[in-house]
């Protein structure tokens, strides 16, 4: 782009420097070929005539009136040839002496004074030149003999002996002090021929003629008459000498830069002269390639800009991460101090709580009338309360400051069901509320996990269903998550009016809607069969309470918010549980949701990952046979018993049968007891029992005298014992029922297998079992601690006493020790010991060193060791374990506490090696 | 009889009172609930050990500071024994001198200390005294609270 430009200039430069160089050649010929007619006309009118016709007045004057033909010339003047032989007699003619040149040129500055008289006389030469007649503008060199300058010696001689004008080299003229050139043209006497030889030439030759040219002014004048003149700087150099160019016109600026050669042709061939152009200006700046590298760098900065922008938003932001990151610190750092708090806070209450129920509880045992029970047994039941509470409180820290974890140990889903039920039974039946259990079959009766904190859970939900149910059911179902998606009877149950106590309740389907594990279903099973190891429950807890207001359903889960303050001025409660519930079912690998319609009621389900406690696989027959397996606490007198269920509802026949089946009787459902005796009169089927639904028994009253009397036709022996399966609700008409002949007992609901059992084997003549559903478990441990040697370590004197005491009132034998190393010395194997409880903070060696080294010293066995502390934040009971203590308790002791830690450590006395 | 009902009323409320100004907690309460027929004196058994635990800590304590150099952590075990005991307020604030080496401090505590103590002592003895008078009347305890 940029040659480009130039190879333009160039071109440009030298079309202009030829056009200026051929118009100065033009010019100058113009001018030289004046001079030459002026040689002639000198030639004519000075030699030709006799006398001359020219004197000095008339050359001076002729030569100023046609001045303007010679533009070039600032003057010109005539010299004639004299020998020296003729000089004395021209000098006389004259009038004058021929002067010397060299020194006039030696001192130019005479010469402007215009003093010919100072100059010195011409020595003698062989011949002279002086001139004679000049333009009045050079009138000063009248006189002088031009042989005797050295510049115009050699023109004249040049001249002369070619007979064409010759220029001399330039120099300075002597008056303006500008450079110019002398053209010479000489003048023949004759003419002589073109090809005359020089000699003959300088024979003929008169003299000369001389036109001083300006130079300067010339190419001045030239260039001013050309446009354009400004944009190129013209040089004219006098190249006869090709090493020493003389410069003729131009200042003389050395310039790298672009520069064009032009010859001249001033017609002498003996002188060579060229003109140099050059752009006076420098090359335009190339704008295009400025704008697009101004572009780039506008560019550059802009991006650079940016850049910079993004790296100070990028540490802005990496600034404020940081400050969010110290916040969440801080944040978190006071949750874990309000959890702190609250464990704290909990625990201080907990203990003197603890105090009181203890009291209360040994109260219960004195001799007390029957107000002061009922009031004892009411101060019980609140301290319980406030101690679940504070419980649920302490849960709740503790699974915000991320310390619960969940145990894995084999439990049996079923009896822990059982318990549930047992635990509200009491209060549904106050309340006249149906409660039934059913676990599938698909169920395995032994499973791997948590089971406190799955019976929490469960219990919770249940808890929340009876405090918001006045009539109705609560209905608690188990399947395996499988057999809930596949299954259509569970959909169309609780669809439709089916259900338990008939009443409408909100759809299962809804509450688990939003599950994970379902909403994957389409795309693959969810249970892939490696993870067959793995059971994934659905549990789900039905009533018919009043419901949550559907604005408040969003909040349900987050902790202390109950649907408004007035719920827990009407129901109680810390509105806590439903978020314990969540955090547990999340532990539990599972999701929680409900469904919930008011005044109609809530159906809360969740789902939890549990292992799959039997070895056995799934098959259905070795399922069977588990859950007759563990029936072994049941009298295995029922296994392979026949028993028929008149029910109008399938749901509660279900049930029904679930808990009948759980005892190894096989089951037969009917509807209606038409349908049922129709069944009982079959010969080919035996009856042992025959279970009767309350409600069809009440509807079909006119039949049921008669399903009494058919029954009682049977022949003795296979008659089948009739019961009514009774609601608390008619509880009351247990007397008329049972006025018949025939002996009708009566189960009251909810049914579980272990009561069942009982009142089965009091009907059929068994021997008696316990009426009541489970004994107290502390009565059980408290048997175990009969006759248990257990040491106590405590260098406190007072501590020691207490809790011997309270060990020994439930019959161990207790021996103490005050120091670690009295306990060292006791335990050192073998030993008698069945247990011990260890002080931590004791001088010389602590608890954690002692038990260190009782464990240390343990070759077989493991006596249990239980620190006591007053301290029971989580990081002790790691610190615990760490030195090989099993538990501990807190302090103060609380007879409760002892005995539970204890029983998780002390088989029942049968299994004992002491 | 009256004078026995007078006694056991004089007894409750001298119990009451002791739990209201806090010189007695619940752990009286399970001490008595651990005292039965086998064992009639447990409480004043355990009372009475506790009295001279502490007082021969107390002993032990003056002793430790009167020592031209102290031994700091001595007393510092002594004390948290001590507050194993009763006498939690005050101390926290003797281990807190204690680990200024604030001798001062500690002895204005122990003086503390002893005066709590006597305190306690008098009142425990008190209700002793009043329990026996209501045994010796011929009346019973009203336990537990």
């Amino acid at each position: 782009m940029s040659s480009q430009a130039f190879e333009k200039r160039k071109e440009t430069l030298a079309s202009m420097c030829d056009e200026r160089a051929r118009m100065l050649q033009d010019q100058f010929n113009v001018s030289m070929n004046h001079v030459q007619a002026m040689s002639i006309l000198i030639s004519t009118f000075h030699h030709g005539k006799n006398p001359s016709a020219i004197d000095q007045r008339t050359f001076a004057r002729y030569t100023e009136r046609t001045a303007f033909e010679r533009p070039l010339t600032s003057g010109v003047a005539y010299a004639v040839r004299v020998l020296h032989s003729e000089r004395e007699q021209f000098e006389k003619q004259q009038g004058w002496t021929i002067k010397r040149m060299d020194s006039f040129e030696q001192n130019p500055v005479h010469k402007d004074d215009n003093a010919p008289k100072a100059l010195e006389p011409s020595p003698i030469q062989e011949e002279y030149a002086p001139v004679i007649f000049a333009q009045d503008t050079v009138a000063h060199v009248v006189s002088l003999d031009l042989l005797s300058g050295n510049e115009d010696r050699e023109n004249v001689l040049r001249a002369r002996a070619s007979g064409k004008g010759v220029l001399t080299a330039p120099f300075r003229l002597l008056k303006t002090k500008r450079l110019g050139v002398i053209l010479t043209f000489a003048v023949y006497k004759t003419d002589l021929p073109s090809n005359a030889t020089p000699n003959e030439r300088i024979q003929a030759t008169d003299g000369y003629l001389g036109g001083i040219f300006d130079i300067e002014s010339l190419v001045e004048k030239l260039l001013q008459q050309l446009a354009s003149k400004q944009t190129i700087l013209v040089n004219v150099y006098d190249t006869t000498n090709q090493s020493h160019p003389i410069s003729m016109y131009g200042s003389n600026v050395s310039d790298d830069g672009l520069e064009h050669v032009s010859a001249l042709n001033l017609e002498d061939p003996f002188r060579k002269h060229e003109m140099r152009c050059r752009f006076k200006q420098k090359p335009p700046w190339p704008w295009l390639a400025i704008t697009t590298s101004i572009g780039i760098l506008v560019i550059a900065l802009l991006i650079g800009y940016i850049f910079h922008a993004t790296m100070n938003r990028i540490a802005k932001v990496e600034d404020d991460y940081h400050e969010m990151k110290e916040l969440i610190k801080r944040a978190e750092a006071a949750d874990v101090a309000k959890s702190q708090f609250l464990a704290t806070v909990s625990h201080e209450i907990r203990t003197p709580m603890n105090g009181v129920l203890g009291m209360l509880h040994m109260l219960m045992d004195t001799d007390l009338d029957a107000t002061q029970q009922d009031y004892v047994r009411t101060a019980q039941d609140s301290g319980k309360a406030l101690v679940s509470l504070i419980n649920e409180v302490l849960d709740q820290a503790k699974i915000e400051s991320g310390k619960i974890e969940l145990e894995a140990v084999q439990f049996d889903l079923r009896a822990i069901m059982d318990d549930v039920l047992a635990l509200f039974s009491g209060e549904a039946h106050e309340k006249g509320i149906e409660l039934a259990v059913y676990v599938s079959d698909g169920v395995p009766e032994m499973l791997i996990g948590d089971p406190g904190r799955f019976r929490q859970i469960i219990t919770n939900l249940m808890g929340n269903s009876i405090k918001f149910t006045k009539k109705g059911h609560i209905f608690l179902t188990v399947h395996p998550v499988e057999e809930v998606m596949d299954s259509v009877d569970v959909e169309t149950e609780s669809s439709s009016r089916n259900t338990l106590s008939g009443l409408p309740v909100a759809d299962r389907r809804r509450s688990c809607a939003g599950f994970k594990i379902f909403n994957c279903e389409g795309s693959s099973h969810p249970l892939s069969p490696s993870s067959s190891d793995l059971i994934n429950l659905i549990v789900s807890v039905e009533d018919t309470g009043e419901g949550i207001p559907l604005e408040a359903q969003p909040r349900v889960f987050t902790p202390f918010m109950q649907v408004d303050p007035s719920i827990s001025r009407k129901y109680g409660g810390t509105g806590i549980g439903l978020s314990i519930s969540k955090c547990l079912v999340g532990l539990m690998n599972g999701e929680i949701g409900f469904a919930s319609i008011p005044d109609i009621g809530s159906t809360f389900t969740f789902t939890a990952v549990f292992s799959n406690g039997s070895s056995n696989s799934n098959d259905s027959k070795q399922q069977k046979q588990r859950i007759k397996n563990q029936c072994h606490t049941t009298p295995s007198e029922f296994q392979h018993m026949t028993a028929l269920v008149v029910d109008p509802k399938p749901v509660r026949a279900k049930v029904s049968r679930y808990q009948i089946q759980r005892l190894g009787i096989h089951v037969e459902l009917v509807s209606d007891l038409n349908q049922g005796l129709s069944s009982i009169s079959n010969e080919n089927r035996v009856f042992k029992m025959v279970f009767v639904e309350q409600e069809a028994w009440d509807k079909e009253s006119s039949i049921s005298a008669h399903f009494v009397n058919s029954i009682q036709k049977i022949e003795l022996g296979f008659s089948p014992v009739l019961f009514l399966l009774g609601n608390s609700l008619s509880s009351s008409r247990t007397n008329t029922a049972t006025s018949g002949a025939y002996t009708l007992s009566i189960i009251t609901k909810p049914l579980k297998a272990s009561m069942l059992a009982a009142s089965l084997q009091r009907a059929m003549g068994g021997n008696t079992g316990n009426p009541r559903n489970g004994e107290h478990p502390s009565l059980s441990l408290c048997n175990h601690l009969v006759g248990r040697k257990i040491l106590i370590v405590d260098d406190n004197r007072v501590n020691l006493i207490v809790a011997a005491a309270a060990l020994r009132k439930y019959g161990a034998e207790v021996i103490s020790a005050d120091s670690g190393k009295k306990a060292i010395k006791l335990l050192k194997p073998p030993h008698q010991f069945d247990a011990c409880f260890m002080d931590i903070q004791m001088p010389e060696m602590d608890g954690f060193e002692a038990t260190k080294r009782i464990r240390d010293m343990e070759s077989n066995g493991h006596i249990p060791i239980l620190a006591m502390t007053a301290d029971v934040i989580q990081a002790t009971y790691e610190e615990c374990q760490r030195w090989g203590m099993d538990g501990y308790v807190s302090k103060p002791f609380e007879a409760e506490q002892l005995y539970q830690e204890l029983s998780r450590f002390l088989q029942p006395p049968s299994t004992a090696n002491s | 009889m009256d004078s026995v009902v007078l006694l056991q009323r004089q007894l409750v409320d001298y119990t009451a009172q002791l739990f209201n100004e806090g010189f007695l907690d619940d752990q009286f309460n399970q001490l008595q609930q651990l005292q039965d027929e086998s064992n009639p004196d447990f409480v004043v058994e355990v009372v009475t050990l506790f009295f001279e635990d502490s007082e021969r800590l107390l002993n032990e304590l003056a002793k430790a500071l009167e020592q031209q150099s102290i031994d700091y952590r001595k007393i510092d075990a002594h004390v948290h024994q001590l507050k194993g005991q009763q006498l939690q307020k005050v101390c926290i604030a003797f281990r807190n001198y204690c680990e200024e080496r604030n001798i001062e401090g500690c002895q204005k505590c122990l003086q503390q200390v002893k005066n709590e103590y006597s305190l306690v002592k008098t009142k425990l003895e008190t209700l002793f005294k009043l329990e026996q008078q209501v045994l010796a009347a011929g009346g019973s305890i009203p336990w537990p609270m």
